[in-house]
């Protein structure tokens, strides 16, 4: 009997939790389909699919979002790129200077996003970088790095060294080592990192807002919306951003079920 | 696989030194297997035995001194350009490529032709062959062990190295394994080195054993020879188990020498040992020692009195501590052929063997040397 509500009370605590998670999503995708009185998208009026249809009725929402993609686009490519030398180098290396280095990679990590953004902010002005698109990106890419390299870190420390030493006994040059043992090892890793910092800074506003100059980004956009009325194109937006991912995660275990059965 | 390469070559080491800052890993070693062997190095845990292996795949750079296939110096070669090829402890199995492609891996490095015959050739002959599509973790050790191996020699290398190729398995298995790699050895004809801290793996497979302490080689030899007769107290303790005795030399009397042990007189043939005069160091195999009731008689000439310290009962034999009048310890091993009359502490007993069953260690050894040493991993 006690083992029975035991059990009983595990799920509905489950359910609640998991409700509670999903509310602000479900609110999110719901108001999506609605259509606001006046400006504000808060309280249910009308069904329609008037902002589904429409995306790109207020142009400044789409040149946002296409800002934040381009921004997110070329901050994933450099900072997975830099990051996983960088781990490559700690973990596998010795040299000169590596505790620096180790130290200099995780600061970003535990200084508080106003200090970083103000101080970037403080850097431009001095050597007269006129802020923009390309002070966006090197803000950026100063935090998202220390994350790539922080997720390659665990990946290559429970990579085994003697994996390559086999490659390099069986005949492999040092570069068909890291082309057929090294880098598919890495993959999942190198994937996975240049996705959290992808979503970073599609993500990111505090240090974006210091070093943006006249650039909206879609954090931006929604940000100073928020103050009239935030339309419901942006809930649009939001519902896809959610439905994508959904379903990439709902593929990947689709992927790696079916590569299972294979094998066995 | 390449045709116009030399038949297989003796290996040599030629005062090889490996130094890790101040320690010597591996000191002024100078070896040369031959072509076709099977080499076992023994020793415990930290005696230089793997940092060696790894010098010869080239995974290791030598601090000094050379090694040679043949005539050619590879001290300096790359890994992937020596034709030697390694079987990994606990195997580096590529994880991310499936059983036929981890065997296949050294082919395709080298362009062989006919890659998919030789694959399905060397799977066969490690009995492999429905397992080929698997990955590495969905086999089991053994399974991951022969893959191991077939990775390694279908590249018919001059030299296979294994680094305790068998650790990792439980003891039926690795029985059956040692057996397997004799099997495969005589079949291919390449030289096998194998590296190992299991005395009974070394000599249930090598030709050739060296046992290696600190860096250095202790004595080298086949099997029986380092068994029956060891040169140290380090090779007397570390294989197998020895009783060694401390005494001067009394005289020669016929074709043995006479040496007293506190109060006793063991006898060693003259032919065993240079010594003539003062300090010696003899031993004898606790399964040579015969262990008696005091007072019989018609027993071999050499015999210590004592009384039965402590019995162990393992199966196929009886273990004897035997405490001596001056109180060493000494180890009996009696077969058991009539387990009812065992004996019991504190009986009165006779240890006799013969004299051509000593043995003489070099001068000046620590009787103790090899005796704390641990035998797991």
């Amino acid at each position: 009997m006690i083992k029975y509500i035991k059990s009983l009370l595990l799920k509905l605590i489950s359910i609640a939790v998991i409700v509670y998670l999903m509310i602000p999503i479900a609110v999110i995708i719901i108001f999506s389909f609605n259509k606001p009185k006046r400006f504000q998208n808060t309280s249910w009026n009308q069904f329609s699919f008037d902002a589904w249809t429409n995306i790109c009725r207020d142009q400044t929402i789409c040149r946002a979002l296409g800002t934040s993609l381009k921004v997110g686009l070329f901050v994933t490519i450099v900072s997975t790129i830099f990051g996983v030398l960088i781990s490559f180098a700690i973990t596998r290396h010795k040299f000169k200077g590596k505790a620096a280095t180790n130290l200099f990679v995780f600061l970003p990590l535990a200084t508080p996003e106003v200090i970083l953004g103000a101080s970037l902010l403080a850097l431009f002005l001095n050597v007269f970088i006129p802020l923009g698109f390309w002070t966006i990106l090197i803000a950026q890419i100063t935090f998202t790095i220390s994350f790539v390299v922080v997720v390659m870190n665990a990946r290559l420390a429970g990579m085994d060294p003697r994996l390559e030493q086999a490659a390099m006994d069986l005949y492999a040059t040092p570069f068909q080592t890291f082309r057929y043992v090294t880098f598919p090892l890495a993959l999942p890793g190198i994937l996975a990192a240049a996705l959290i910092s992808f979503s970073l800074s599609i993500d990111d506003f505090i240090v974006t807002s210091f070093n943006r100059g006249g650039v909206v980004t879609f954090p931006i956009y929604i940000w100073s919306a928020a103050q009239k009325g935030i339309p419901p194109q942006v809930n649009v937006i939001s519902s896809i951003m959610f439905l994508g991912s959904l379903l990439l995660v709902l593929l990947a275990g689709l992927i790696s079920k079916n590569r299972k059965l294979k094998q066995v | 696989m390449t045709t116009n390469r030399p038949k297989v070559e003796d290996l040599h080491l030629v005062n090889l030194t490996k130094s890790f800052d101040d320690f010597k890993a591996v000191d002024n070693l100078t070896l040369t297997i031959p072509a076709g062997s099977f080499f076992a190095l023994l020793g415990p845990s930290g005696c230089g035995k793997t940092t060696t292996l790894r010098m010869v795949a080239g995974l290791e750079e030598p601090t000094s001194g050379q090694i040679k296939l043949g005539s050619e110096d590879i001290t300096s070669f790359p890994p992937y350009k020596r034709w030697v090829n390694t079987v990994f402890q606990s195997y580096a199995l590529f994880p991310h490529l499936s059983i036929y492609e981890n065997v296949a891996f050294g082919l395709r490095r080298q362009k062989s032709a006919d890659i998919d015959k030789q694959v399905k050739a060397m799977l066969e002959l490690v009995e492999l062959t429905t397992l080929a599509q698997r990955k590495p973790q969905q086999l089991s050790g053994g399974q991951q062990q022969r893959v191991a191996v077939a990775r390694a020699l279908i590249n018919e290398p001059d030299v296979l190295l294994l680094d305790e190729p068998l650790g990792a398995l439980d003891l039926k298995l690795r029985r059956q394994m040692q057996l397997e790699l004799k099997r495969i050895q005589i079949e291919v004809g390449i030289t096998f080195v194998h590296v190992t801290h299991d005395q009974e793996e070394a000599m249930t497979m090598a030709d050739t054993v060296a046992v290696m302490n600190e860096g250095r080689i202790e004595q080298m030899g086949a099997p029986l020879t380092i068994y029956e007769k060891p040169r140290t107290a380090f090779v007397a303790n570390f294989l197998g188990q020895s009783n060694l005795f401390e005494g001067t030399v009394a005289g020669v009397e016929g074709d043995e020498l006479a040496v007293k042990v506190k109060d006793t007189v063991i006898y060693v043939p003259l032919n065993s040992t240079e010594i003539r005069s003062g300090r010696i160091v003899l031993g004898v195999r606790p399964e040579k020692v015969k262990i008696v009731d005091q007072g019989k008689t018609g027993l071999p000439k050499n015999q210590i009195q004592g009384s039965i310290h402590n019995t162990a009962f393992v199966g196929v034999s009886t273990q004897y501590e035997v405490l001596s009048s001056w109180g060493q310890e000494i180890s009996a091993f009696e077969q058991n052929v009539d387990p009812s009359d065992l004996g019991r502490p504190g009986q009165l007993v006779t240890l006799a063997w013969e004299p051509r069953h000593s043995f003489v260690l070099d001068p000046d050894e620590d009787l103790t040397a090899g005796l704390d040493t641990t035998w797991d991993e």
